[in-house]
């Protein structure tokens, strides 16, 4: 019972970050490998406004959302969107996107490193504990997972009955038939990856009230939204939380039971069973 | 095999630049002689890389866990079984590992290929990291009496044996269907190449090549333990150095190499902590302005030079 509730609870979060590139890997078609480092500096700014001038996480997710929003909006405009231009096919697009995003995740952890050090950083945020069903857990776990629901809930709400939802949703289903019924797909992909980044953001304040992440961690973040991803299955709002629960629970499990230091080993594990027996993930359709 | 005339003016010309670096040691200095072992590591690391990469545009990244493997092939048996009986083993673990990899990955879309090679060194890392908790086993030492200069000179015979299977693979029937998949891979499909197979078969190539590198390399840390064993860096440090040399000819990664490492050397001593950032430039300078590489490069500039010539 303690498992399967703390590792709902670390589902809950992951969602929320596999939504972040879900939209940009599946929305976008940008395969964006710096996602991990866009948490971690939504982490860092919750961090900085909680010990600096004692502002709420809670709060801060509403001045980091938009600032995410506009910084990945411009690094589409201007990183990624030549590549788009220039990409004489999927699979070109795909490489030089990895390439970038690669670099720009390396460029965005030394800048991280230059400007707050390699140290370890957490901060004591709502560290109360709350009685669930006889056990004890985190306020913090809780708010968190609460705050997830609540804009994933929103996100897919959104995509599903909003005019502009749908537009994306066709922009991931068939690109070049999206441009001939009347939809922009540049400013439609522009804004479906600049959402995914205030999402990953978001994502990252509130998973720092209760992990401790540093400069360097980003990487883990990504793969492990990866694997959500294509667990899920690309472009699946549905499928995206289905498998992050599981990787919650399945990593919660690990790491009470067998070892703490084999979460991502896990994950990984995951994976493997996933490209061997459904690669198109839980919930995608074959011959996408 | 016929051989052409330009094909043995050549194969003179690598032998005697092999014979040349060959006398690397006995020219300089111990400091020099380490960046000597650096640039032949990454030699051999890049130029594998490039033989798989170059033709099927699939980012591996896996380098680090056969390089890993490798070592602790080394790390495990040098107390049980003579160190020359460890090379191949090291070599066969590699490419059955590589095996593994590319039948489980290599049917699929390139992006699942990158994320499950970015994934493996670190699954390896925390396995081995785990077993060794259980076990109560910390570390292990290597103590040999291999010297750097032993170090170099396997590492150069390795090179010249990377450079003979990547030439050797070009006049073989895998590396013509190769050149077909990197053109155009449903044409491949379509005139009947088994597109899977290839692959997997090539891959094992950079698998068995990087763990030997590591099984090399092992006596020169002395000490191993799971995160030297399993740098993620090394991955990304080889595909930097291979791309910006460029992938399409066998000589191309080399080129890329020399600049890399000695630029990495330097920044290392004089700013540690930028060497990520410095990761991230080349990444972004790689794709916006070197997209061939050097190789590219210098191509693109003879191309304009004879133009203009011909006008």
């Amino acid at each position: 019972m303690d498992v399967l509730i703390t590792g709902l609870l670390l589902g809950g979060t992951y969602a929320l970050i596999a939504m972040g590139l879900n939209l940009q890997y599946g929305m976008a078609r940008i395969m964006n490998l710096a996602n991990g480092e866009m948490l971690v500096a939504g982490g860092f700014a919750a961090f900085w406004f909680w010990t600096g001038g004692s502002i709420s996480p809670l709060l801060t997710i509403f001045i980091v959302a938009p600032i995410a929003f506009v910084l990945n909006w411009s690094i589409y405009k201007v990183f990624l969107q030549p590549l788009v231009k220039r990409a004489k096919s999927r699979g070109q697009l795909e490489v030089d996107s990895i390439l970038t995003t690669f670099g720009l995740s390396f460029v965005s952890v030394g800048v991280m490193l230059a400007l707050f050090g390699g140290n370890y950083f957490n901060y004591s945020y709502l560290s109360v504990p709350v009685i669930i069903f006889g056990d004890t857990y985190g306020a913090n776990r809780v708010v968190a997972f609460l705050a997830a629901v609540a804009i994933c809930g929103s996100l897919w709400l959104w995509l599903s009955f909003s005019r502009a939802g749908l537009s994306i949703r066709a922009i991931s289903v068939a690109p070049d038939s999206a441009r001939l019924v009347g939809i922009d797909v540049r400013r439609l992909s522009a804004l479906a990856f600049a959402l995914g980044g205030a999402v990953t953001a978001t994502g990252g304040a509130l998973i720092s009230t209760f992990l401790t992440l540093d400069a360097s961690t980003g990487v883990v973040f990504t793969l492990k939204a990866l694997v959500i991803v294509i667990m899920g299955g690309v472009g699946e709002v549905r499928g995206t939380i289905a498998a992050a629960v599981l990787l919650g629970l399945l990593e919660t499990f690990v790491a009470t039971v067998i070892d703490p230091g084999l979460t991502l080993a896990a994950a990984y594990l995951l994976f493997i069973v996933v490209l061997l027996f459904r690669p198109q993930g839980l919930f995608g359709r074959r011959g996408q | 095999m016929r051989m052409t005339e330009a094909e043995w003016r050549d194969l003179v010309i690598c032998l005697l630049c092999l014979g040349v670096a060959a006398c690397f040691p006995w020219m300089v200095g111990a400091y020099w002689l380490s960046i000597g072992v650096s640039i032949a590591m990454f030699t051999v690391l890049s130029t594998s890389w490039a033989i798989f990469s170059g033709p099927t545009h699939f980012i591996s990244l896996a380098t680090a866990a056969f390089f890993g493997v490798g070592a602790y092939v080394v790390g495990i048996g040098i107390d049980y079984l003579p160190y020359y009986v460890l090379l191949p083993i090291a070599a066969v673990l590699g490419g059955l590992l590589a095996f593994l990899v590319g039948l489980a990955t290599l049917r699929l879309s390139g992006v699942y290929f990158v994320i499950f090679t970015l994934g493996l060194a670190e699954f390896l890392r925390q396995m081995i990291t785990w077993v060794q908790n259980i076990s109560g086993t910390k570390g292990m030492y290597v103590l040999t009496s291999i010297t750097e200069e032993h170090i170099y000179w396997q590492l150069l015979a390795l090179a010249a044996g990377v450079w003979f299977s990547g030439w050797m693979i070009g006049r073989m029937r895998l590396g013509f269907a190769l050149r077909i998949i990197g053109d155009d891979e449903t044409v491949a499909k379509h005139v009947g190449i088994n597109t899977s197979r290839a692959k997997v078969l090539l891959f094992m190539l950079p698998g068995s090549v990087a763990a030997l590198a590591g099984a090399i390399i092992a006596p020169r840390y002395v000490y191993i333990e799971p995160s030297i064993a399993f740098t993620p860096m090394l991955s990304f440090q080889v595909v930097i150095m291979a791309l910006l040399g460029g992938t399409g000819r066998l000589w191309g990664p080399l080129v890329g190499v020399i600049p890399f490492t000695l630029l990495w050397e330097v920044i290392s001593i004089s700013a540690p902590n930028q060497t990520t950032l410095l990761l991230g430039v080349s990444f972004l300078v790689i794709v916006y302005f070197l997209p061939k590489g050097f190789v590219g490069l210098v191509a693109s500039i003879k191309r304009h030079s004879s133009i203009r010539g011909a006008q």
